[in-house]
């Protein structure tokens, strides 16, 4: 789960780590009275998910009263496109007073999977995108597996800063890894950490992604979940415990298990097509889960056709077919679907697409939905 | 021979009483595994499927002796599950449950690696050696007997490929899933050592998905290890970046874990690697009848 940068500095401010101080807008006429709370130069912060919110026209600076006005009047509202993220409403901007900077850089801890444990990533090209840096500058990235008790200074002295920044830094770092730890977070990024004037070390940015699958025990994280962000195909999908991506191609499919659903999605592709959505109904899905999964996938207004691939283990042929026959009855349904299904009571389940009265392609294996996929 | 798994092991199951627990429990007994017992709190001293319900794994390895466990505990739950019976001295552990967070799956590890025991999963469909043993919760009826070893990051995709190989009259060794999440217990190299080891496993057929590097790591192993022919068919391809595609550990994160550098590497340690899943039977086929 992805949450917002002002959310982000809320758990940073609790957790003893500076950031710039900010007010939060979310109504156009609230934005002088923001405005006045801060006192320009201020920084004017589209909150959506999404990096790269500066290249899309998302982040600007206001060296005064006027010009932070118009820029917050301009953003608030706005729909901004990046390449990350798609397009996205702007319904909130952060008004922060803008920090005098020294230096600037990039700070963050990540779970490292190849090594099986939190790693702290740091460089001096702060406010740069990091993999733009690992890939032109990689002598610029240090980065410190933690195995036992974390001890940042060794890393950070390469940053080239006086002993009294340096520890400044660590103990910021130090406090972010107990909020990584304490709050299931996998990812937690500073760019920039800013070196001011004065010495002082400040969060500019921030971004945080949890572990899903620990929500359960945070509910004050669950709680800054923002459905504004989430695709509404996707909301609906979480509801019923479906696995669902909106993806932009034509070819809708519906797929038991996540490797058979994407190795589909390769078949489609292929084909010379591309699919409409990865959904993943689950092992154990009944009739009822595959008929309001098929209403899901149709209500995508753009199919050419519908493929269902399902490998039936758990998952029972006949229980599918009545699923999608209770489904097309219902909705109307003017694009061919294909159908492959195999495993567990696939006769019956043939039987019971056959003697529906319905027309389907059934296909007996990937390489003939190929070929029916080819002709469409 | 089969790997991890044969005709002897001794099974209890972690959260028997349950409704998955129970009916893949059934499923298992009736492929002819050694079911000998399960663990559930505060069900002790019943019985189901004509087995004894213990209330901890500690009591049911004291009465029973079991080789190996395998789990259907719910995710908040799971990882302490694992870490009891790996204190309790199970030597083979295989986590079905989806859905464990990240940092109490690696506490769990520690756990396993500190007592000396292996664990498959989580996340996983679990392993079978057809005609001898199921621990898991895969379709029965499409595994034969055979030379082939199985290695998988996915649970239907390997049904998948089985099927396929079994229509084609080509038998398993042994089927793996190892587990669709970032932290697992037994990787492709574990699995790859086994099978280089095993005097049945002729072919091995490894099947990877985008995220992560171990598709990656598992192609350097193959080329200094392994000198039996690896057939390979990575999910992905055409899955967007950024997106985590069911599996928690699916995801392309920036320009990492992508299909095409896997398939890279694997292709440049000499396995086969096939584009299309359709045709991962066919091409384990063409190699078997050329060797």
């Amino acid at each position: 789960m992805k949450i917002h940068e002002y959310q982000a500095k809320d758990l940073f401010k609790q957790y003893g780590i500076n950031v710039p101080s900010s007010v939060l807008c979310e109504r156009k006429e609230d934005i002088e009275e923001c405005i006045n709370n801060i006192s320009p130069p201020c920084v004017i912060k589209a909150q959506i998910h999404s990096g790269a919110r500066g290249k899309a026209g998302g982040v600007k600076i206001a060296k005064d009263y006027k010009s932070a006005v118009e820029y917050a009047q301009t953003i608030l509202g706005s729909e901004l496109t990046s390449s990350q993220a798609g397009t996205k409403k702007v319904n909130k901007i952060l008004i922060e007073k803008a920090v005098e900077i020294d230096k600037e850089i990039y700070l963050s801890l990540t779970f490292d999977r190849t090594s099986e444990c939190i790693a702290l990533i740091v460089s001096p090209q702060g406010g740069m995108d990091i993999e733009e840096t690992a890939r032109n500058n990689p002598e610029k990235i240090y980065t410190l597996l933690i195995k036992d008790d974390f001890n940042p200074e060794p890393v950070m002295r390469n940053l080239g800063f006086n002993t009294e920044i340096t520890n400044k830094i660590c103990e910021t770092a130090k406090k972010i890894y107990k909020l990584l730890v304490e709050k299931d977070i996998l990812l937690a990024e500073i760019n920039p950490l800013v070196i001011t004037k004065n010495g002082d070390v400040t969060a500019v940015d921030a971004k945080i992604n949890f572990d899903d699958n620990a929500l359960f025990r945070h509910e004050d994280i669950l709680s800054l979940k923002d459905e504004k962000e989430e695709n509404p195909y996707e909301l609906e999908a979480q509801k019923y415990g479906l696995n669902y991506i909106k993806l932009n191609g034509t070819i809708g499919c519906m797929v038991n298990g996540a490797g058979l659903a994407m190795a589909t999605m390769d078949v489609i592709k292929l084909s010379g097509k591309s699919a409409a959505n990865f959904l993943d109904v689950g092992g154990g899905a009944g009739s009822d889960k595959i008929e309001k999964a098929f209403k899901l996938l149709i209500s995508d207004k753009d199919l050419e056709a519908v493929f269902i691939n399902i490998f039936g283990g758990i998952l029972r042929c006949d229980f599918l077919a009545e699923g999608i026959k209770n489904a097309i009855q219902t909705l109307k349904i003017k694009c061919p679907v294909i159908i492959r299904m195999e495993g567990t009571n696939k006769e019956q389940g043939i039987e019971i697409l056959n003697n529906s009265g319905l027309r389907f392609t059934i296909v007996k294996d990937l390489n003939e939905a190929s070929e029916v996929i080819k002709k469409l | 021979m089969s790997i991890f798994i044969n005709k002897s092991t001794k099974l209890i199951i972690q959260g028997i009483t349950g409704k998955e627990g129970s009916f893949h429990a059934k499923s298992c007994q009736e492929y002819g595994t050694k079911l000998i017992g399960g663990v559930t709190p505060n069900k002790g001293g019943s019985e189901i499927l004509n087995v004894p319900v213990f209330n901890t794994v500690k009591e049911a390895v004291k009465e029973l002796m079991p080789d190996a466990s395998m789990i259907f505990v719910p995710a908040r739950f799971a990882a302490n599950a694992i870490i009891e019976a790996a204190e309790a001295g199970i030597k083979l552990i295989v986590c079905i449950t989806e859905g464990i967070p990240v940092y109490d799956t690696l506490n769990a590890k520690k756990a396993v690696t500190l007592n000396g025991a292996r664990l498959i999963g989580p996340n996983c469909p679990g392993l079978i050696s057809p005609e001898e043993s199921k621990i898991g919760i895969m379709p029965s009826s499409i595994h034969k007997k055979g030379n082939v070893g199985v290695v998988s990051r996915s649970g239907t995709l390997t049904y998948e490929a089985v099927y396929q190989l079994t229509q084609l009259g080509i038998g398993q060794s042994t089927c793996i899933g190892i587990g669709g999440d970032p932290v697992i217990g037994t990787g492709f190299i574990d699995v790859l050592e086994a099978f280089q080891n095993d005097n049945e496993t002729e072919v091995i057929c490894l099947i990877g998905e985008i995220g992560g590097n171990a598709e990656e790591e598992a192609a350097e192993y193959i080329k200094q290890y392994v000198t039996k022919p690896v057939v390979s068919f990575i999910a992905g391809l055409s899955a967007p970046a950024g997106k985590r595609m069911g599996h928690a550990g699916a995801i392309i994160s920036g320009s990492k874990g992508t299909a095409s550098s896997k398939m890279q590497a694997l292709t440049s340690a000499g396995v086969k690697v096939c584009s299309n899943p359709a045709n991962i039977g066919i091409t384990i086929k063409q190699i078997l009848e050329n060797n």
